[in-house]
Formats: C-alpha cells, sequence, structure tokens
C-alpha cells in the first residue's frame, strides 16, 4: 500500500448533570418537546448566562483522566451562527484560551501500545434538535425541540495521531470507558450523548507533510465511525490514484449505504466570528479544585485492568471483560475479597453473572444476586456441598428470587451426596443389578466407568459428589 | 405648585406624612401625561391599570408603617429595552413590536420590589442605538425645553419624561452615552453607575460589556435614592459585581473641600460650542469656590474612543441581536419559503436603517481575516484608554468635563448623516470603554434656552464620591430647579 491516513477525532461528550450549563433547566433525555426550557435556554431577550459549577469539576475530571493540562484561566467565546436549534444565534464555547490542553492516551491495537496526543478539552454548550414534518400538513414544516439545548458538552480534540480505522475506535472507545468510569457521561452514541466527528486525509507513507483533510460527520454507532473512515480512506486514495485532488470538505456519513457524501465545501463554511462572551467572566479554576478532583480520581479503566491481571493473576482478557465498567470491575473485586478466589470468582461473574444480566438491563448495578450471595454460592461448590453443574441452577435460582445460596439449596435438597458409605451402598445395588457390565469392564471396556457414574447420578437424582463416585467406582470395579 | 414637579424625596416626604396617597399622586401622574403627551411622545405603552393597582399596594404599605423605601409609591417610567413580565418590552423595533416577556428583568423587579409605581414603558432609539431618539421605529419623542429638537437618546423618552413631569424619575441604559447626554440635552440628571453595579439580566443587549442601568432623576438626591434601590449583586449576571452596596445618599452634603478635580485637556477642544464651555468653565469655578482644587490631567488615548467604541459596540450588537430570527419570539415575515428567507425577510423588515448598519459594521468586523485589525486592536486600545483613567485617577478623585459637546440638536438635523450623529457621544464613550461611573447635571444654559451639562466621572465603584461632587455643586446653584414651560 502506498498510502498511509491521518485520523484526528472530535468528540463531543454530553456531562451528566442534573441542569443545563449556563440555567437550571433539567438535562433529562426524552422528555416532551420544549418542557425542560426556560428564557435563558430559550434565548429570549435580556437573559444571561450564569455557568453551571458541577459542569466545570466534570470537565476538569475528564482532562484530567487524560492528562491535560488545566490553564488556570480559561475564556468563554461565542461561535456565531444562523439554525433554528441554537436559539441565541451563538453557542458558548471556548476557543484561543480552552480549558485544559496537551494530554494523552493510550491505545492498545494489536496487541502494542499507541500514545494519542489530546489537543485539547473545553467545555460548550449543545444546540436543541429539529423535528423534520412527515405528514402531509406539516411537509414542509420543521419542529424545534429546545429540551437539548443548554446541555453541557466537553469537546475533547485529538492530535490527527491515528493511522487507522481500529486505532480510531480503539481510541473513541477508551475515551468512552473514561468517561463512563468517571461517571460524566452515559457514553450512549444512539442517544447522541457521545459524538464523533472525524478528520481524515492520506499521504504516501514516508510523507511529513499532512494531506487535504476531509471532515466526516453523522456517525453515531463505534461501528459506523470504523466503516465511515474505512470507506473515506479509500474514497481519497481513489481520488489520488485518479489524478484527482482531495477537497477541503465536510462530508456526512449515509449509513444505509454505507458511504460518505459531501455537505459544505471549504468556501461554503461558516465564518463563526468568535469573540470573547462579554456576558460571563473568564472561567478561573483555582489549583485547590484541581487538586481536590485529582486526589478524588477513581482508577481509570487501563490501570485497573493491569492491575487485575497482575494482582489477581486472571488472563489479559479476563481483565479486560470485568473492567469494562467501573460498576462490573466493583462487583468482582468484592466477590475476590470474599471467596479469595481470584479465577473462580472471573469464572463465575464473566460467566453466569454477565450471561444473566445481558438478558436484562446489562447493568450490573441491576444484578439481584450481591457479590456476598455469590461468594456464598462459590463457598458451597469448593466445600463439596453441591456440584458445579448444580451451582448454575442454584444461582439461576438466587437471579429470580434473590435468595441466598444456602436457602435454596436446602429447600430444593439439593445438597450433594459426598457421604462415601451412603454413595458405597448405592453403588453396590448398581454394580449387583448390572452383572453383565460389570463382567465386560473387568474384560478391559473400561468406558463403561461412565455407564456406572451416569446411574449412580440418576440414582441420587444428579446430587452426588462426582469425585468421590469416581473414586469409589474405581476402587469396587477393580 | 404642581406636584408632578417635585422630587421623589419631595414626593415621598409627603407620602410618609400621608399629605398624599399613592393613587392620588399616580393619578396626577397620568392626567399631566394626558396633557403633555401629544406634544412629548415619551411613552410606547402606558400601564395605568398596574401603575394604580402598584399605587393601592404602596398605600397599604405606607399606612402600615413597615417596609418603606425613599421609592414606595412613587411613580416613575422605564426605558422600553427593561423587560417588565406581562408587559409589552419593544425595545423600539418592529422586531419586538408585540413581544410580552414572561420575566422582569432585576432591574425592575428591584424598583417594584422598593414600592416604586411603574407608569409605562417610554420611548428609544431602536435597541439604544442612536443619540436622537429618532431611530425608534415607533415615533419620535421631542424635547421639552424646545420641541423642535431632539431629547437625545439613545434614553430620549426616560430624559423626557422625566422633564416633562410625567414622572418622578425613570430608568435608562447608557452604553455610549445613552444616560447622560440627553439628560444634558433635557436638562435631569442621569446617572450611569460602574459597569456591573446594576444587574443587566432582563435588560435587552446593545454592547454586553458597556451596557448599563442606571437612572434619570430632577436632582442628585434622587440619583443616590435610585441607585440605592437598583444596584447590588444579582446571580442572574455573571458579570455584576460582589460588593457592598453603601448608601449613597449618605455621601451627600459632605462638601467637596479638598476634592481634587481633574480637567482633562482633551475634553476642551478649540471649536466646541461656546455656550457649553462658558457654562461647564462657570461650572468648575462653582466647584473651585466650594472648595475643590481643579487640577489639569490628561486622557492622551481619548482621540480614538469614538473609533473603539464602533468596533467593539457594533461586533456585540452584531451577535446579541442574532437571536432575533423569526424563530421564536417577535416578528416572523414569509411563513412558507424557505429557512433562509424567513430569516433574510424577517430580519430586513423587522430592523431598521442604523441598527442594520451596526449589524454589518459588526459582521465585518469580527470576520475572519479582520477581527485582528478590528475587534482585537480595539479591545487592546480600549486597555489604553482604561489605563488613561487608572493614571489620571492617581492625581485626581473625580474628572469634570462637558456632557456633550452641544445641546439638543434639532430634529433630522443630524440623521443623514450617521458620523457626526456619533460624534454626539464623543465625551461619554471613553467612560464606557473603561467601565467607570459618570453623572450628567444640569450646568446652566444656552442663549437660546437650552439645557446644558456637566459631566463628572469617578473611580471604579466610586459612585459615593461623583454623587457627593454633584451634590455640592447643585446645591450651590439653582439650574436643577428650572423646568420646562409645556
Amino acid at each position: 500500500m502506498k498510502y498511509e491516513a491521518v485520523i484526528g477525532l472530535e468528540v463531543h461528550a454530553q456531562l451528566l448533570t442534573g441542569s443545563k450549563l449556563f440555567c437550571g433547566c433539567s438535562t433529562k433525555f426524552g422528555s416532551e418537546p420544549n418542557t425542560q426550557v426556560c428564557p435563558v435556554c430559550l434565548g429570549m431577550p435580556g437573559v444571561l448566562p450564569v455557568l453551571n459549577r458541577k459542569a466545570v469539576e466534570f470537565a476538569v475530571k475528564m482532562a484530567l483522566a487524560v492528562g491535560c493540562r488545566i490553564n488556570p484561566r480559561s475564556v468563554f467565546a461565542r461561535k456565531n451562527y444562523f439554525y433554528p436549534d441554537l436559539p441565541k444565534g451563538y453557542q458558548i464555547s471556548q476557543y484561543s484560551e480552552p480549558l485544559a490542553e496537551h494530554g494523552h492516551l493510550d491505545i492498545d491495537v494489536d496487541n502494542t501500545t499507541k500514545k494519542i496526543g489530546i489537543t485539547r478539552v473545553h467545555m460548550e454548550e449543545d444546540a436543541g434538535k429539529l423535528l423534520h414534518g412527515e405528514g402531509p400538513e406539516d411537509a414542509n414544516y420543521s419542529f424545534v425541540d429546545l429540551n437539548r439545548t443548554g446541555v453541557p458538552l466537553i469537546e475533547i480534540v485529538s492530535e490527527p495521531d491515528m493511522r487507522t480505522s481500529d486505532e480510531a475506535q480503539a481510541y473513541l472507545k477508551a475515551l468512552r470507558d473514561i468517561l463512563v468510569y468517571l461517571e460524566i457521561c452515559s457514553g450512549n452514541m444512539e442517544e447522541g450523548s457521545f459524538r464523533c466527528d472525524a478528520n481524515v486525509s492520506i499521504r504516501p507513507i514516508g510523507a511529513e507533510k499532512l494531506g487535504t483533510k476531509a471532515e466526516l460527520k453523522n456517525m453515531n454507532s463505534f461501528k459506523f465511525v470504523k466503516e465511515a473512515i474505512d470507506y473515506e480512506i479509500q474514497r481519497q486514495i481513489d481520488v489520488v490514484d485518479g489524478g484527482g485532488k482531495v477537497v477541503q470538505e465536510t462530508r456526512l456519513f449515509d449509513s444505509a449505504r454505507g458511504v460518505t457524501a459531501s455537505m459544505r465545501s471549504k468556501e461554503e463554511a461558516h465564518d463563526y466570528r468568535y469573540f470573547p462572551e462579554p456576558d460571563l467572566l473568564p472561567l478561573i479554576v483555582e489549583d485547590r479544585l484541581v487538586d481536590k478532583l485529582r486526589n478524588e480520581m477513581p482508577e481509570l479503566p487501563r490501570a485497573k485492568r493491569e492491575r487485575f491481571a497482575g494482582e489477581y493473576g486472571i488472563p489479559e482478557y479476563d481483565a479486560g471483560v470485568l473492567t469494562a465498567s467501573r460498576a462490573l470491575a466493583d462487583y468482582y473485586e468484592a466477590t475476590v475479597k470474599a471467596t479469595g478466589e481470584p479465577k473462580v470468582s472471573s469464572n463465575w461473574v464473566m460467566g453466569e453473572v454477565l450471561r444473566l444480566l445481558k438478558e436484562g438491563s446489562g447493568d450490573v448495578k441491576d444484578c439481584p444476586v450481591s457479590p456476598q450471595s455469590l461468594a456464598g454460592l462459590i463457598k458451597a461448590v469448593k466445600d463439596g456441598v453441591v456440584s458445579g453443574k448444580t451451582a448454575k441452577e442454584v444461582f439461576e435460582e438466587m437471579y429470580r428470587t434473590s435468595q441466598p445460596a444456602e436457602e435454596i439449596i436446602k429447600a430444593k435438597g439439593l445438597v450433594q451426596i459426598s457421604n462415601e458409605d451412603e454413595l458405597a451402598r448405592i453403588i453396590d445395588d448398581i454394580i449387583k443389578a448390572n452383572p453383565d457390565n460389570l463382567e465386560r469392564y473387568r474384560a478391559g471396556k473400561t468406558q463403561l466407568l461412565g455407564f456406572f457414574v451416569g446411574e449412580a447420578m440418576k440414582a441420587t437424582k444428579g446430587k452426588a459428589n462426582p469425585q468421590v463416585i469416581n473414586k469409589l467406582l474405581k476402587e469396587k470395579l477393580g | 405648585m404642581d406636584i408632578t414637579s417635585l422630587t421623589i424625596h419631595e414626593l415621598s416626604e409627603r407620602l410618609k406624612k400621608k399629605e398624599l396617597s399613592s393613587v392620588g399622586l399616580t393619578k396626577e401622574f397620568l392626567a399631566r401625561m394626558e396633557s403633555v403627551e401629544p406634544k412629548i411622545h415619551s411613552f410606547i405603552t402606558v400601564t395605568a391599570n398596574d401603575a394604580l393597582e402598584a399605587a393601592r399596594h404602596a398605600d397599604k404599605r405606607l399606612a402600615g408603617g413597615k417596609d418603606i423605601t425613599p421609592l414606595t409609591g412613587v411613580p416613575i417610567s422605564v426605558k422600553d429595552i427593561f423587560c417588565t413580565k406581562g408587559v409589552k418590552t419593544t425595545c423600539a423595533s418592529k422586531i419586538l413590536a408585540d413581544f410580552v416577556p414572561p420575566y422582569d428583568s432585576t432591574v425592575v423587579r428591584r424598583l417594584k420590589d422598593a414600592g416604586a409605581v411603574i407608569l409605562g414603558k417610554v420611548n428609544m432609539d431602536e435597541f439604544a442605538m442612536g443619540s436622537s431618539t429618532e431611530n425608534s421605529a415607533l415615533f419620535k419623542t421631542l424635547n421639552p425645553w424646545d420641541t423642535s429638537r431632539v431629547p437625545g437618546g439613545s434614553s430620549g423618552g426616560s430624559a423626557a419624561s422625566v422633564a416633562a413631569g410625567e414622572c418622578a424619575a425613570s430608568v435608562g441604559t447608557d452604553t455610549g452615552g445613552s444616560i447622560r447626554q440627553p439628560a444634558s440635552c433635557c436638562g435631569v440628571v442621569g446617572l450611569k453607575p460602574t459597569y456591573g453595579r446594576v444587574s443587566r439580566y432582563g435588560m435587552i443587549a446593545f454592547a454586553s460589556s458597556l451596557d448599563q442601568g442606571g437612572p434619570f432623576t430632577k436632582d442628585v438626591r434622587d440619583s443616590a435614592i435610585m441607585l440605592n434601590a437598583m444596584a447590588g449583586h444579582d446571580p442572574r449576571d455573571s458579570t455584576s459585581i460582589d460588593a457592598p452596596v453603601p448608601d449613597y445618599a449618605s455621601f451627600l452634603g459632605k462638601g467637596v473641600k479638598g476634592l481634587k478635580v481633574g480637567i482633562p485637556k482633551e475634553y476642551f477642544i478649540e471649536g466646541m460650542d461656546k455656550d457649553v464651555e462658558a457654562a461647564v468653565r462657570g461650572a468648575l469655578e462653582v466647584l473651585k469656590k466650594e472648595g475643590a482644587e481643579l487640577v489639569p490631567i490628561t486622557l492622551p488615548h481619548t482621540e480614538y474612543a469614538v473609533a473603539v467604541y464602533y468596533l467593539v459596540a457594533t461586533a456585540e450588537a452584531s451577535s446579541n441581536l442574532a437571536r432575533y430570527d423569526g424563530v421564536k419570539y417577535g416578528l416572523r415575515v414569509n411563513e412558507t419559503g424557505s429557512l433562509m428567507d424567513m430569516y433574510k425577510r424577517t430580519r430586513d423588515a423587522g430592523f431598521g436603517g442604523e441598527v442594520k448598519r451596526r449589524i454589518m459594521l459588526g459582521t465585518y468586523s469580527l470576520s475572519a481575516g479582520y477581527y485582528d485589525a478590528y475587534y482585537k486592536k480595539a479591545s487592546q486600545v480600549r486597555t489604553l484608554i482604561k489605563n488613561d483613567f487608572d493614571s489620571a485617577f492617581r492625581k485626581c478623585d473625580v474628572i469634570a468635563t462637558p456632557t456633550a459637546p452641544t445641546a439638543a440638536f434639532k430634529l433630522g438635523e443630524k440623521v443623514a448623516d450617521p458620523l457626526t450623529m456619533y460624534l454626539s457621544d464623543i465625551f461619554t464613550i471613553s467612560c464606557n470603554l473603561a467601565g467607570i461611573p459618570g453623572i450628567s447635571i444640569p450646568c446652566g444654559f444656552t442663549k437660546d434656552g437650552l439645557p446644558i451639562g456637566l459631566q463628572l466621572l469617578g473611580k471604579d465603584l466610586d459612585e459615593g464620591t461623583v454623587l457627593k461632587a454633584a451634590y455640592s455643586y447643585e446645591q450651590a446653584t439653582d439650574w436643577h430647579k428650572q423646568r420646562p414651560r409645556l
């Protein structure tokens, strides 16, 4: 391949504050249109913005998590353009003096770690939404819903450090994991609370100079981001190989057709006429606040994954699955703490727990079986009270009823029979009832051990301890 | 004696002594309005019923003898740039001709809380852009001293309504002189407080970094009374200053002995109006006689102030006025065309010529490739202008200048030439760029009988000293007692 792609991402993350960035309206998603609005977010005459301190804290947390330097003084700026979902005719954002700069994020692709530079993290307000009329009477109309107007966003701008769509996807996932870990963003791409634009260009391998970039928009899933970038890289290669020139433009991804299409050229690009927002004072972030937030910083996904692999001796893969969310990692750690069995706990959490959760919300916070309760079941298996197979049934029952393992085991009579005398009597009966098979076994057809085990299980309704059965059968069958 | 010519403190005394009721007083003012309004045209909206209701409430408060302020029961007017809950607020523009805000501006809220009776909303230049009130899209307001002349602007309705005795006081806004210049033209007292002293919440924005609300009154004591009610930090305005509000009336009567009054040479220039110069120089002599020390000072960047102002103010205005797009409220023209069509037609029909001119100027100065040369450079020069004042105030306590280069001019005289009109604010603009407080008080008349204003400028948040000096001058003269014959 003669070309390499150069990719930079601009990510917008909605912050999970209760109220909007510059007024007290709720940020709840999915309410009736225009029910979460006030004169301030409606841009009525004479109203003024007042900055939400919580949003600043959230933004600083993210900036710290990606190693940014927090600017002690940053400045809000107006980005001016006309659109019906922008009631003031400008968006309050940050421009030449952003909240934070010079960060980086490590990503893992194909077993190698790569450092992706982060240019800046800044704060801004979201715009509203347009709903286009569909009925015969309103086909020519668009309806404006301003519930989302003023919801706090952070924009995270990467350096053009990615070379493949896989790297872009890994970066995006790592970024989202951190946001979710920090509990400052839901990370939901479908609802638009985590959005991504990509700047893509190509250049001959070995070249220093960047090629002309296209900005890709409208990619609302990780899969679409990858598809759009792959399509765009190939498109640009085809243009250049065909003797043409890539033009600077904004392109929209069409997920139905899997292609990108030009939305506007550089000439048609807006001149946003940025200037410092005179209605807000410069944002001063004191060292004290930064230190406080740094101290409160939770362990981040990457560090936790490495610690799980090291401290618990579990495979990298398991560590990755178990640290997918902070709640799941906490659940696992609590289970390990109660059992002292990292690998067995990992098998249970990754297996039965996640399997049943996926049938519901998928959120471990909704798990009806507490780590302590799960530990009780794991202990029962270890102590030979129930077999591993029965334990899975028990777990399903625990999940359904929230009852502790011991009660279910007792109530259902599922206690494993490990008593050698009792099992020996049962085995004697089986041997007595199957003289032919005994003979054939003794003649060398040792596969028949399975038959005898099966009979023993049948006789005990599956409650026999398999190890004990095996041991006794081998002795008695001789 | 006509009680509509009395000051707030005179009316308040009578109200407290029950010589007057607020309802009776309100009716007097409404009657006065009826007789003079056909000549002056100050009011866009008269809220007689609301006013009488507020007056009844004030009378109860006065009867109860509790929670009474010097404004309780006193009728005032409000520039139609301050949002008033449930009452049309037009900004003298067609684009907001039917706009009824669902909220009160903080200034209006505070005045209502103090017990003031709001008689209605008064005329102004559209979006406060102008110096004569001729840019009102609704009608022209005339000067009570000479109805062939303008009342000044942009708060011309406020100044005229006070001068004509249609109300005891008014509130206006001052972005480049829009309180002080009309006060000067109409022979009343107009105070522009320090930027951030009075909340801008609910005050329709022209140029956010310059706009400041302030009172129009018949004398300096009233100005202190009004400022007491209006000033103070507002959590809804991030640029409002969180500093204690002194009792401004407590500064009055302390005299000016030893006070250093700076006289900037840049404000007394060759070719200035003879009557204005004579009146202002006479005023300086009075201050000297009262014990003040006159100190020559220099404000070297004064010559750039008008240019800086018309870059900064128009840039902010171009952005502030973007919200009037026909989508959410106000005028909408062309329901059926494209979105772009609706924007263009709405804004073309809704804005007057001067507003469009300033939107274009401001859009240009913020554009890519021009920002550094215009907006950014202007912001830098603005800092130099502020530095001029900081240096000057190391040598003096207040600065005295003429408020305006001329007395009120004729209607139509400057309409055709925007640049000449812009120069009406040549002495008032620097004060807004620096953010400092300034007052205009009557200091004489031209030979044609038109009022002349003396401007006193003070340090940041030092309205107290400005009011003290103004009061001292006022008490030594009779200009403030003159009333126009209508």
